[in-house]
Parts: C-alpha cells; structure tokens; sequence
C-alpha cells in the first residue's frame, strides 16, 4: 500500500528577527506524516518544538522551505485560506483545553462547524455523538467551569474530532493534569489511532508519552536530531 | 452563521452586564433624546397644524404693516379703510371679506374704570369668517347677532370677577367710551389674560364709539373653494399695491395666509429641534466612541479566544464579522433602551398636557421607530469596525500564545 502524507515539510526554516538579533528556530527540516501514523514530535525547551508544531499545524508559514498540506503548498496561500484548510484538515488539541467559558460543551464542539457553514442541528447532533464517544453524554450542557480538567480536554479533544479532520495535533496534551487524569486522555488518544485509524501528532518534551507513537522524532536545535520508529506500537503503516 | 455571532454577542453581553450598560448608556441617552424631542416636537406641530386649519386654512389676513396678527396697528403705520376692504372683496379668488377694529377702550362698570380690548366685529355675513377664526365660545347667554347694537360679549375674567371688582353678569351694563353697552354673552377662557378680559361689539357700534368710520385694524377674507390661498394672497396683495400707488417691496400693508404664518411656526420650530437633535447627535457620537473603546478593551481580552477561533478554523472575515456584529449589538441594545425611555418621555408630556386641558398627541412615526433603531445599530457596528480589523489581523499563534 502506498503511504500517503497528510503533511509534508520540505528544508523548513523559520527565521525569528529579535530586534537586531536573528534567531534560527528551525533550520532546514524535512518531515511527512503519514495517514494514519501516530508521531510525537519530542525536544527540550529551545529546541523549535513549538515552532515546528505551529507548521505543522498550518498556524504560521515558513520563512524558508515549502510545507504542503494535502499536496497544496501553504507558503503561497492567503491567511483566509489557510484558516478554512486548518478547519477542515486539522484537530488541534491543547494543553489550555482553550475552550470558550461562556459556551456548553456541545456549543465547544459544535463551533469549528460554525465556520464551516454546517447548519445547527447538524452540528448539535454530530456533538452530541463525539460528547457520547468520549463519554462526556452526561455533560452534554455543562460549561467549561463547571468541567474537571480531565473532562475539559475530552471535551476539547471531541472538538477537534468536529469536521472529521485528517490529522490531530496535541500540543502537550497532559500538561495540565495529573498523570492519572493524563494517562485517560493518552490512551483515549490511542484509541483513536488503533481503533479509528486517526492520524495522530503529538507535541511533548515529556519521554514517558512517547511509548504511545510509532515514531518519535527527536528535534534539537532546529534541526531533527534522530527519527526512532518504535516496534512495539508499530504496525500496519510503520 | 451570523444567528450564530449574534447569540455569541448576546453571551458576551451576559457575562459582562454591568460593562455592556455603562458602554451603552451615550447611545442611550443620544436616542432617549431623539425620539422624545422628535415625538413631542412632531406630536405638537401636528396639534398646532390641525389647530391652524380647522380655524382657517381658506383664510388670507391683510393687516397694516407693523401690526401684527392679533395685534392692534401701531399708532403711525398706515391704516387700513373701508376702501381697501372694498378693494380686497374684489381680488380673485376672494369669496368674501370682512374687516374689524381693535382697541384699547375706556371701559366703566360700577365705579370702577379700566382699559381692555374691545373688538368690533361685523355682523354681517362675513361674520362667519371672524367666529370660524376665533375659537370663541360662549358660555354664557349668547354670541352677538345681527340686529345688535349697543350689545357686548365680555371674557371670562369679567365674569369671574377677576377683572372688575364685582363680576359681571349677564343683562349687566358697561360704559364703554361713554357708550352703554348691555352684556349678552361670556366667552369661554382662552387662556391669556389679554384676550380673557377683552370685550366683543358689533363693529358698527365700535366704529361710533371709537369715531372710527373709515378705519380697520384688520381684514380677513375667505377664499372661494378651487382657489389656493397663496395664490388669492398674490392677487390680493397685487390688487392692494395699485390701489394704495406703492412699489413691490415697499407695500405699507402684509398680506397672510394661515399657511405662510403656520410656515413661519414650522420654520422656527424646525431650528430649534435641529439644535436640540445637533446636541443629541453628540451624545450619540460620544456613546460611538465608548462602544469602540469597550470593543478594544473586548479584543484584548479575548485574544485567546481569537486565536482559538482562528486556529479552528475562523478566517479573518469570521472574527471581523464576529466583533462588528457584537458593537453592532451593543449600538441596538442602546437604542432599544433609549428609544423606550424617549417614548415614555413623550407619554409623560401628553399625559401632563391632558392633565391641563390640553389637547396635544405625542406622534411616534414608524419612521422614527426603525431608523432610531437602525442608527443605534449602525452606530455600534462602525465603532466597531476599527477594533473588528485589529482582531481579525491578530497572529493565530501569537494570540493562542497570549496571556
């Protein structure tokens, strides 16, 4: 079977200017993530981790290098367009949850939907079924403050699934809760993976995460430093 | 899609009620003024109009220059006589035309001596035209007819004593100019003491007493039906300049239709409410500028929350459209208040205007209505604009990253 790549990075630089000091966070990095795979994208403080998620997230351009996403290189596209494709292609889960206070948690689900013209009993029914799929179907009207941490990044996981994305990318997903707590939302993650077949990013500086990807990459200094494909998780696509 | 920016904005509003009303309160203020100004103001000039007309809308007034309507002709100015009367009943257009006399008399009742206005009015068939005018009514005995002559209808203050000493009653005699007179009627109040305390007599025993046989303080004509009363005016005053051999532009007389005095009231009434709305168009200009500072307070404070959007999705046009909306919202919520407080206003006004006897409808037109309501939104919504941009340029990672 032929491997197709959700995102492909292609001698990816990204160049900070900080007043007269120029600061390489990345320096020349090819990268593809496969459909279906699950990476995590592994490196101290310093290393460009967040900066290279921010590419791979679609949420920043290159300075240098191409980046394709979905065979369209994002570099030559307009903010605008780029908003839509990360909407459609990709789940973004964070450590802040980063869910909106005033919204339920059907409504924090259902608003990646809202900007893409999905009409409301639509998005309501399809929440409603991610709520129920991360066993948030008791909590459907609760707002975020009224959420545990661990429930709020269920609830936020849900969201990213919203517009059936082609990739999740977790930007330290357990940072905010404690390693019980943490260890639900990682195997809920790899659930998704083997049992759903999600093609699946994380972001972490913390080891102990990385027994649940297929591969890690090891990124320092702007640069990958090594790609270690794990064994024991791989399978159909490693 | 906009239902949904709308119900964010109304969340907004409810997580932050006691800033969403101090933002509002200029707007609320600059429309209270508005509506109530423009409802009363409207309400009044609509009283006055129909007034105006049931009194006189076919009537034209020729009166010396310098006198005024309802005013006696100043010693000096030229008169009016009997001849000029005789010229205006014959203009184009006129259906008919009266005159009267207007002066102070020397009035004796008991001992007691006193200088009211006394008017003569003719009884004749263009006497019609004087009691159409005058919102006369009799209250007591009855109004002056033909075949009168040394009889009078006295204002209520007589009547009531407020005058003379001793109030006057019916089937009394006053000496007016050294002439008794028998009292027949009492005219119903008309609210300033000037005319309550005037004093009716037919105009022939006016023109005797007085030693007035030529004189006329004014005329007034009635103009024949399928006639415009400006256009009869023009003839009127055409016919007059010959007679009297003066140039246009120097006439010694003044030629009104109720139209051209009820113009004159609209005119005036017109600048003072264009002040009176200038000053609430500032309101509403300030009320603009606190909608903006609120929404770029708004947009700092949830730049999280933009970024958020952004990164699940929301182009630049969504997060601008968001925060327009949400001013816009801000602008209405404005609006409605302060168009309930200008109405209530205007309510306030009519209900004490009824409680004096006053016979006056505040109008709130759907004109006024809507457009209050849409130039709160709109108001709100261009305040808005200038934060919306800033938030929809807004760094996706930047604002995620922003505490």
């Amino acid at each position: 079977m032929k491997k197709k790549a959700v995102i492909s990075l292609r001698k990816v630089w990204k160049i900070y200017k900080m007043g007269s000091a120029t600061v390489n966070a990345l320096r020349g990095v090819t990268l593809d993530v496969w459909q279906g795979e699950f990476v995590a994208i592994i490196g101290p403080s310093g290393s460009g981790k967040s900066t290279l998620m921010n590419l791979v997230g679609a949420l920043d351009k290159p300075s240098r290098g191409h980046i394709f996403l979905d065979g369209k290189d994002i570099s030559l596209m307009e903010e605008s367009d780029l908003a839509q494709i990360r909407g459609q292609k990709i789940g973004f889960i964070f450590q802040q949850f980063n869910l909106l206070p005033a919204l339920s948690a059907t409504g924090n689900v259902g608003l990646p939907m809202i900007f893409q013209g999905i009409p409301e009993a639509k998005r309501v029914e399809r929440a409603t079924e991610l709520l129920n799929s991360v066993n948030l179907g008791e909590r459907l009207n609760h707002k975020p403050n009224e959420l545990s941490g661990g429930q709020q990044q269920r609830v936020a996981i849900a969201r990213a699934l919203a517009n059936e994305p082609e990739m999740l990318l977790a930007d330290e997903p357990t940072g905010n809760l404690d390693s019980k707590t943490g260890g639900e939302i990682m195997s809920m993650l790899e659930d998704l993976h083997t049992k759903k077949g999600r093609t699946i990013v994380l972001v972490t500086h913390d080891i102990h995460l990385v027994k649940h990807a297929e591969r890690v990459i090891y990124l320092k200094d702007g640069q990958i430093e090594k790609v270690v494909k794990n064994h024991k998780r791989g399978h159909k696509h490693a | 899609m906009i239902k949904d920016y709308v119900y964010f904005a109304f969340l907004n509003f409810s997580a932050r009620k006691l800033r969403t009303f101090l933002t509002v309160l200029g707007i609320i203020i600059g429309i209270a003024a508005v509506v109530g100004l423009i409802s009363i103001g409207e309400g009044l000039q609509e009283t006055i109009n129909e007034q105006f007309r049931a009194l006189g809308g076919d009537k034209l007034i020729v009166t010396p220059k310098g006198g005024g309507f309802a005013i006696g002709a100043p010693s000096g100015s030229a008169d009016l006589t009997k001849d000029d009367l005789d010229v205006v009943r014959k203009s184009r257009g006129m259906d008919k035309a009266g005159g009267m006399i207007f002066k102070l008399g020397q009035v004796t009742y008991g001992d007691e001596r006193k200088t009211p206005f006394v008017s003569g009015i003719p009884q004749d068939e263009t006497k019609d035209i004087f009691s159409d005018i005058q919102t006369f009514s009799i209250v007591e005995g009855r109004d002056l007819m033909d075949g009168d002559k040394y009889s009078a209808v006295v204002g209520i203050l007589l009547y009531e004593g407020e005058y003379f000493d001793k109030s006057v009653k019916i089937r009394d005699r006053l000496t007016i100019e050294g002439q008794e007179f028998k009292v027949v009627g009492v005219l119903g109040r008309i609210g300033n003491p000037q005319d309550d305390s005037q004093i009716l007599i037919p105009l022939e025993a006016a023109r005797e007493i007085f030693d007035e046989p030529e004189k006329l303080d004014f005329i007034m004509g009635q103009v024949r039906p399928g006639f415009t009363p400006s256009d009869v005016a023009d003839s009127v005053t055409r016919d007059l300049r010959k007679f009297r051999d003066v140039d246009e532009d120097e006439e010694d007389f003044d030629v009104q239709t109720f139209e051209q005095i009820l113009e004159t009231f609209s005119d005036i009434f017109s600048v003072v409410q264009a002040i009176l709305i200038g000053i609430a168009a500032i309101s509403l200009l300030v009320g603009g500028i606190g909608i903006m500072n609120t929404m770029y307070t708004s947009v700092l404070q949830r730049t999280n929350e933009i970024g958020l959007m952004k990164s699940i999705g929301a182009r630049n046009s969504d997060i601008a459209l968001l925060f327009v909306i949400e001013s816009g919202f801000l602008g209405l919520a404005g609006g409605i208040i302060g168009l309930i407080i200008g109405a209530s206003m205007g309510l306030l006004v009519e209900f004490g205007a009824s409680q004096v006897g006053l016979p006056f409808n505040t109008h709130l037109s759907f004109t006024l209505l809507v457009g209050s309501l849409l130039f709160s939104f709109v108001t709100g919504a261009v305040a808005g604009v200038a934060p919306a941009i800033s938030a929809s340029k807004l760094k996706p990672v930047e604002a995620l990253r922003y505490e």
